[in-house]
């Protein structure tokens, strides 16, 4: 185990994203304490994160001789009080988010990092929720987060050196490479990725390619490792969505309003890899 | 007795070639193209490296295999014919 390093994660929010973010630590060797709303939901994620262990295996994204480290769960938030750091992974939602930060932000020792996993809201306007702005930051896993090395890193207005340093040791134990980024809605990758994704389906829905020739081109043509819609499929069509909304209302940017396609996914389920049905179908 | 015994144990070990054939059926219906048994799925053009824990747990369910350790890398899943192999012998070591 890789107690030396002395980080304790906790991450709240056991989805697609929370479920990655643990399975990431555990398999560094760290602790995590896993924080939802439900018992369900939480016995779920724990059968999840043995299937998302065994997909880092499966494609290197292992260390050699792994241990990994011990999860602990829990349906309400006591338990960050003993944390290093505190990353949440909720809904891509102000309202929701801006009161999981209220509350760890009441219950975490003075000090310890309060990170937004956020894939499109500013984290300035988050850090207003917490007691401490000084202590919110942000950042962007890919997923799965196991397997891409790069995080984007958004560093707010009122984000304290100390609170950078921390979240540098904290990536560092997850041998994770950060790229620090100002404030703004979407920040880099989401702000350029989610208005293209937008594009590649709007050009699905007026039935100028299919969705495996959009992919085939931007993947083969323009050396894109997953194409757009398998991108989308991957991030979950409902998140997504939430994204350009979000980017909508605080752009103006008519490109991020969410195409037809894309919301009639949302409406019938068809959220993605998660649901075992997006743009593509998925066996399990 | 003797021959009794080897029997039973071909019996509990699926036969390679109906193996071969129901990989590549499963592959066919999950990507709705044809494959030979020898080419790399996971070479550029092909199928996204995601795609192989499709694989293991198929593999896994159909032919009642536990997967794991060193076994479970995508080298050992990157063609039908490694997969067939790994069946073959983690059926036979049960």
């Amino acid at each position: 185990m890789n107690i030396e390093s002395g980080e304790r994660i906790t991450v709240v929010g056991a989805g697609v994203m929370g479920v990655g973010i643990a399975t990431l630590a555990l398999s560094r060797g760290l602790p995590v304490l896993l924080i939802d709303v439900d018992h369900v939901g939480l016995e779920d994620a724990r059968s999840r994160i043995e299937g998302e262990l065994r997909m880092a295996q499966l494609l290197g994204g292992l260390p050699e001789d792994a241990v990994t480290g011990p999860l602990e769960t829990a349906t309400t938030t006591a338990g960050a009080g003993a944390a290093t750091i505190v990353i949440e992974a909720t809904t891509e939602d102000l309202e929701i988010k801006a009161k999981v930060l209220a509350e760890l932000s009441a219950t975490v020792r003075p000090g310890t990092p309060l990170v937004s996993n956020t894939s499109s809201i500013p984290i300035d306007e988050l850090a207003g929720y917490a007691q401490r702005p000084h202590e919110v930051v942000g950042t962007h896993f890919m997923n799965p987060p196991y397997l891409i090395r790069t995080v984007e890193v958004i560093r707010g207005a009122r984000t304290g050196e100390d609170t950078m340093l921390s979240l540098n040791r904290c990536l560092a134990a997850l041998a994770r490479e950060p790229i620090v980024v100002a404030d703004a809605p979407g920040f880099v990758t989401s702000r350029v990725l989610h208005p293209m994704i937008n594009d590649a389906a709007r050009i699905v829905q007026e039935g100028t390619a299919s969705v495996e020739a959009v992919d085939t081109l931007m993947e083969n043509c323009l050396g894109h490792r997953t194409g757009p819609l398998r991108t989308a499929d991957l991030i979950g069509i409902d998140n997504l969505v939430d994204s350009l909304w979000v980017l909508h209302e605080r752009t103006g940017d008519d490109g991020c309003r969410p195409c037809d396609l894309l919301l009639e996914k949302v409406r019938l389920g068809h959220h993605g890899r998660k649901s075992g049905r997006g743009f593509y179908e998925y066996a399990n | 007795m003797e021959a009794m015994d080897s029997r039973a144990v071909q019996h509990d070990v699926a036969d390679s070639g109906q193996v071969e054939k129901e990989v590549l059926a499963f592959l066919e219906a999950q990507t709705k193209r044809s494959w030979d048994p020898q080419v790399d799925l996971f070479a550029s053009g092909g199928l996204s490296s995601m795609f192989a824990m499709q694989l293991v747990v198929h593999l896994e369910q159909t032919y009642r295999i536990s997967i794991r350790g060193a076994d479970l890398r995508l080298d050992n899943f990157r063609t039908v014919t490694r997969m067939v192999a790994l069946v073959q012998r983690l059926q036979g070591a049960q």
